[in-house]
């Protein structure tokens, strides 16, 4: 599996925010997007993820499922979590993995990032941190091979990110690949850099 | 569970817990009418005759108050993000939130116009006639609104704008659900006639409705 993105160009409020972008991402590697504030990192995660519209160049997935959208392959965790804070930890995690997979595993996920005992209790009472948890919870419980994390240890105590990193290793090697917008390393050791805005 | 079970399932409950507002729009529903007689003074022939036109107004203002709940708050808070990146056509997925939508907030419009038809000295069989029409019509004015609601998602509180873009769509809904109230009160058109033009208006905002919205989402991403 290859995600190849040519010549990239993306324009939101009538501004340019990047063009001339190119990347290749190979199965079980990850791309760390790096860059100062405003440069557009956020952008690019959403254009692959087909949320914002592109400008101009080519994005292609190259053995992936041909029927469906490079976003239908992919988990997106961006800035806000999609949680709702009148359903339980438990109730917003099972809509999320039936409404976009099977509806498997939700139980193993939530242990998998230490939620389980506050399964019950309203999102309206997680923590930031906890929050963030409940996402990556998703992105554990649904398989789809395209990660596309924006800032995705933002919040994070030491512990889960270093969690994370163990769950970013697996999914790469398993033959995922993932794309991270962030202001520095988050834990994955052979990461290759797209940098944007110029040298740093 | 199917993908556009469990949406239904969780727009269900969304609506019925607390900050919901499932109750607010029978509740607005329960007021307007109330203030009418008040307002118009103790006349009950002529709160009799403009009563199924009162009914459908309240019905249609209340119909309206909970339209930013439909998909204005999940873009809020990044869950149409995740809805844009499901497998499932958002044609679907716009049709299901809109029953769901109705489900909460049309239906129990109709099961409390029995009780308003008492506040406006309606006949029995003119309340049948008003809850029938409004059973019908009802669907539709929440169709018709999602297009409202997907047009204006991108705007950041957006409710206002909704009632200006939905208001005049609803007019022929409005027009032949109380003519077709009217008919079976006082006459002197059979009842079928109007209430078929108004079974087939609310069959087309389904289809144009639902149709309309997945198309504006998309534009609306941004």
């Amino acid at each position: 599996m290859r995600l190849l993105g040519s010549d990239l160009a993306c324009f939101r409020g009538g501004r340019q925010v990047f063009s001339d972008l190119s990347f290749t991402v190979e199965g079980g590697e990850a791309l760390l997007v790096l860059g100062p504030n405003g440069v557009g990192k956020s952008s690019l995660l959403r254009l692959v993820a087909g949320l914002v519209p592109r400008f101009a160049g080519a994005l292609r997935l190259e053995g992936g499922d041909p029927e469906l959208t490079i976003g239908e392959q992919a988990h997106y965790l961006g800035h806000q979590d999609a949680l709702k804070p009148s359903l339980t930890v438990d109730e917003n995690l099972v809509f999320w993995s039936r409404y976009l997979g099977s509806g498997q595993e939700t139980q193993a996920a939530l242990a998998a990032v230490g939620l389980e005992t506050i399964a019950q209790l309203p999102a309206a009472y997680l923590s930031a941190g906890q929050r963030r948890r409940l996402s990556i919870a998703r992105l554990i419980a649904i398989r789809r091979p395209i990660w596309l994390l924006d800032e995705p240890t933002s919040a994070l105590d030491a512990a889960a990110q270093a969690h994370l990193a163990g769950c970013m290793g697996q999914h790469l090697a398993g033959g995922g690949l993932i794309v991270a917008a962030a202001h520095g390393p988050i834990g994955l050791a052979a990461a290759k850099e797209l940098r944007l805005g110029g040298a740093p | 569970m199917s993908p556009l079970a469990a949406l239904f399932v969780r727009d269900f409950r969304l609506a019925v817990r607390v900050g919901g507002g499932a109750l607010i729009g029978v509740l607005f529903f329960l007021i307007v009418v109330t203030l009418v007689p008040f307002a118009m003074g103790p006349d009950l022939a002529l709160l009799a005759r403009v009563g199924p036109a009162i009914l459908w107004i309240g019905a249609l203002l209340a119909s309206l108050l909970t339209l930013d709940r439909l998909l204005a708050i999940d873009h809020e808070d990044g869950s149409l993000d995740l809805i844009l990146t499901a497998r499932v056509a958002l044609e679907l997925t716009v049709a299901v939130k809109a029953s769901a939508h109705w489900l909460t907030t049309g239906l129990p419009l109709v099961i409390a116009t029995p009780l308003l038809g008492l506040l406006l000295n309606l006949e029995p069989k003119a309340t049948a006639a008003v809850a029938l029409t409004l059973l019908v019509g009802t669907p539709a004015l929440t169709f018709i609104g999602l297009i409202g609601a997907a047009i204006t998602v991108a705007l950041r509180r957006g409710g206002l704008l909704v009632a200006v873009l939905v208001l005049p769509l609803t007019i022929p809904v409005l027009i032949f659900g109380v003519a077709a109230s009217n008919a079976a009160i006082v006459g002197p058109v059979r009842f079928g006639t109007p209430f078929s033009i108004l079974c087939g208006l609310a069959l087309m905002s389904m289809v144009v409705g639902t149709f309309a919205a997945a198309a504006a989402l998309r534009h609306a991403i941004d």
